[in-house]
């Protein structure tokens, strides 16, 4: 099938330009020197300089590592609860769809939605409400994550484990939880980029005071392209490629313990 | 049980107005309709788009070693875990009357003036398509990669063309892949206020717009939530179908 193929491998390019194209200039851009960056002036690290010593990106960034840790620490504690528990009740598909709705429902809708519980029951918006959402959101990957993995998991061993004399909670430390342990770095991992890269959810619940990164990066995009946010933006393009290779290997190396 | 109360209290909004069906009757007001059709054709277009160029990425990459399989899914899944915002503004630099693509034109001779690019509903659309692209790409190399390489082979063998061998029987097999990439494509797409607001600079007004501007512009809790409703049965309504067409797909094959 020599012709057809040739015509997805061009397709296949074009694709690969269009996925690249767009960052790779923001990279390229990132490194001019003019304070106009769609004009170039030359190669230079001038604003990389310049951006340690902007305050309010510096401090979000701060707030926002800080919601994605609480935020990770949450939903795998609760996620991981959850789906045991889902698991030991031998819960059907309404359950399990449930436990994984805020995943699939647009995040519009579980923003606002989240906004109006916050309202009603008087929680002022802050950082303390943007981590309860993005539990609540992180939660239910962490559950679809983990409950693919229990699926695998043969019953009999933790069976085994209680015959021989082992109490619920050796059975859970010892056999359930190292069984288990891919399936939680993997949700960690999810969870910690999810809460890092949201912004959705972030601008709806929380208050003016302590924007997070990415609600930094939308007001300054909304005012057009600017040196810092190039910058900003390969920072943040290098963070995520290394991350992925990183949850890569992590994932190598947990699936093969 | 944290989950119901969000759902269920994102329909009626924080505020304490006595149920009634007032604001979906203000809803059907032509202008909120056709912001409504608006969206739908926008996100339509988005999910075709990919389909179109993402069907032929999936094929071509299902049929390479596992190696290169491997390889190329990183790099289409990369930009993907890139923060979106980014990824948008990305194109706000590209599509610029002072931006690459103008410059590009302008040098090479083809135009004299620059091409109001950004702030246009095509803008909107391939803005989207970049960001969800990835999403349409997976779910059919994972379908395509399941199809037993001797089927297609056989068909190949047995006369039919390479196009109809593509038609008659990878098209067929790859379907439920495709409609999940639909649904995965169209879904985000629909209910996206960032990129029509940025590149689409307020004339391409979609739902999101209109969601975000009640709740955080006219302090319209209840009538931003009924667009958030309408906006969830829209797309319930989407994904039943979907999974109804691909239940039909699986019985035929």
């Amino acid at each position: 099938m020599p012709k057809k193929i040739n015509l997805s491998l061009i397709i296949t390019l074009v694709v690969l330009v269009f996925l690249y194209l767009p960052i790779m200039t923001v990279v390229g851009l990132s490194f001019n020197t003019s304070s106009n960056s769609l004009i170039w002036k030359g190669f230079g690290f001038d604003w990389y300089q310049n951006i340690w010593t902007n305050e309010p990106i510096i401090s979000s960034f701060q707030r926002t590592i800080f919601v994605a840790l609480v935020t990770t620490f949450f939903s795998l504690l609760i996620g991981t609860t959850i789906s045991i528990g889902l698991n030991k009740m031998k819960a059907g598909g309404f359950l399990r769809t449930f436990s994984t709705a805020p995943a699939i429902v647009p995040d519009l809708v579980l923003a606002i939605g989240l906004l109006t519980t916050f309202s009603t029951i008087s929680l002022s918006l802050n950082l303390r409400t943007v981590i309860i959402s993005h539990t609540v959101f992180c939660t239910a990957f962490v559950v679809a994550i983990v409950l693919a993995r229990i699926g695998l998991m043969d019953p009999s061993i933790e069976e085994a484990s209680t015959d021989l004399g082992a109490g619920p909670f050796k059975t859970l430390f010892k056999v359930t939880i190292p069984q288990l342990m891919p399936a939680l770095i993997a949700g960690a991992v999810l969870s910690f980029t999810l809460s890092m890269d949201e912004f959705v959810i972030a601008f709806f619940t929380n208050g003016p005071e302590t924007p997070t990164l990415p609600m930094v990066i939308y007001s300054m995009i909304r005012f057009g392209v600017t040196p810092e946010i190039n910058v900003l933006g390969t920072l943040l393009l290098a963070i995520s490629f290394v991350g992925v290779i990183l949850a890569q290997r992590i994932g190598k190396v947990a699936d093969s313990i | 049980m944290l989950f119901m109360s969000v759902l269920t209290a994102g329909r009626f909004g924080g505020v304490n107005t006595p149920i009634n069906f007032d604001n979906f009757s203000r809803a059907t007001d032509s202008i909120f309709v056709q912001v409504i059709l608006n969206s739908l054709l926008i996100a339509g277009a988005t999910a075709i788009l990919s389909l179109l160029i993402g069907f032929p990425t999936a094929l071509f990459i299902s049929r390479l070693s596992r190696k290169w399989q491997i390889i190329l899914i990183v790099a289409i899944i990369l930009p993907y875990w890139t923060n979106f915002l980014v990824r948008t503004y990305a194109w706000l630099v590209l599509l610029n009357n002072e931006g690459i693509i103008n410059k590009f034109l302008r040098n090479i001779g083809l135009i004299d003036k620059p091409i109001e690019m950004l702030y246009t509903s095509g803008a909107v659309i391939v803005g989207m398509t970049y960001l969800y692209l990835p999403l349409m790409i997976l779910p059919i190399y994972a379908a395509l990669e399941k199809i037993d390489k001797n089927l297609t082979e056989a068909a190949y063998d047995l006369g039919s063309s390479a196009w109809k061998s593509l038609r008659t029987v990878s098209i067929p097999l790859a379907m439920p892949g495709i409609l999940i990439g639909l649904i995965f494509v169209f879904v985000p797409s629909l209910g996206n206020f960032v990129v029509p607001e940025l590149l689409g600079g307020g004339k391409t007004v979609m739902i999101g717009n209109l969601v975000r501007d009640q709740f955080l512009k006219a302090r319209d809790w209840p009538f931003g939530a009924t667009f958030a409703l309408i906006l969830t049965l829209i797309l319930v309504i989407l994904i039943s179908l979907q999974s109804y067409v691909s239940k039909r797909v699986n019985i035929n094959a």
